[in-house]
């Protein structure tokens, strides 16, 4: 396989968006609350994101009521998945060219 | 076009992400050593004020109403104090005590501890008592070891550690005690000590 700098994803160009694929690859779904804490960012911001990667195919969410308050919880999707890991696998390739140069 | 710096840092991100999300990682080494302090002194009050001596399956104690309030003060601290150094060190991290995380691992220990304390009190109406001991060591190790795929993996370790001291502790019954002492005594502080200084320095 080769892999280039043009191969990185622009959807994870952002460290926030990064963090959100991250902590939904080792969980099966979390709910807004949680993501919020875990990235520390704000209300707007953490939406902002979660909208681009919804927009994006590579995360879902699920509305319920818990309480009679409304829940969301977001899940990466299949198509979320593939991207990531081959972000990872983008990112390891280049860190490993640069390291021989 | 980002440095090579920035791809680092990227990586750095993605691991602590993942690993922030799915472990709880505020357990403080400090806990670990106020309830070994706890165990050891309440094995010691019950072994020798109460004269507390379950060294056969069949034992009864005249006084066995103040054994196990003895007992319940030990956890009670043990519990109070692992909540404050947990939530001092939560705080530090800039991360909350009461988290998915946090709650996860709780839910994890919770079916072995109910289920063992039910059995315990069960048991004890029998005056099965010297079977208390050994049983609290290997449900409790059974909850930690439960407990260390949501934390850092060495509570695994000191789940294993109970588990074998309890099994030990059932077939030297005329030990009573000393396993208890131990399980509960020496292997958290030892524990809270290498935490304290493999993580907190």
């Amino acid at each position: 396989m080769n892999l280039s700098f043009d191969d990185l994803h622009k959807a994870f160009e952002s460290r926030v968006r990064l963090g959100i694929m991250s902590a939904l690859a080792v969980n099966d779904s979390l709910d807004f609350t949680s993501l919020k804490e875990f990235l520390d960012v704000t209300d707007g911001n953490l939406a902002t994101h979660i909208k681009k990667l919804e927009g994006e195919g590579f995360v879902e969410s699920k509305k319920s009521f818990i309480d009679n308050k409304p829940n969301t919880r977001y899940s990466m999707t299949t198509m979320g998945k593939k991207a990531f890991n081959e972000h990872l696998a983008v990112l390891e390739q280049i860190i490993k060219s640069q390291k021989k140069e | 076009m980002k440095e090579h710096n920035d791809y680092i840092k990227d990586i750095a991100e993605i691991r602590l992400m993942m690993e922030r999300s799915s472990k709880f990682l505020s357990l403080s080494g400090w806990a670990g050593i106020l309830a070994g302090i706890y165990a050891l002194s309440g094995a010691w009050f019950a072994y020798s004020v109460l004269e507390f001596h379950p060294d056969t399956f069949l034992y009864t104690h005249s006084n066995s109403g103040s054994v196990a309030l003895v007992a319940s003060v030990v956890l009670i601290l043990a519990l109070i104090s692992a909540f404050i150094d947990s939530r001092i060190k939560a705080k530090k991290r800039n991360e909350k005590v009461w988290n998915i995380t946090s709650k996860r691992m709780l839910a994890s220990m919770a079916l072995p501890l109910v289920t063992g304390g039910l059995l315990i009190l069960i048991l004890s109406t029998f005056n099965m008592l010297g079977l208390v001991s050994p049983l609290m060591l290997i449900f409790y190790g059974l909850a930690l070891y439960n407990a260390g795929f949501y934390t850092i993996p060495e509570v695994r370790a000191m789940g294993f550690i109970q588990i074998v001291l309890g099994l030990l502790n059932a077939f030297f019954i005329s030990n009573g005690l000393l396993f208890w002492a131990i399980g509960f005594g020496i292997v958290h502080i030892v524990y809270g000590i290498y935490m304290h200084f493999s993580q907190e320095r």
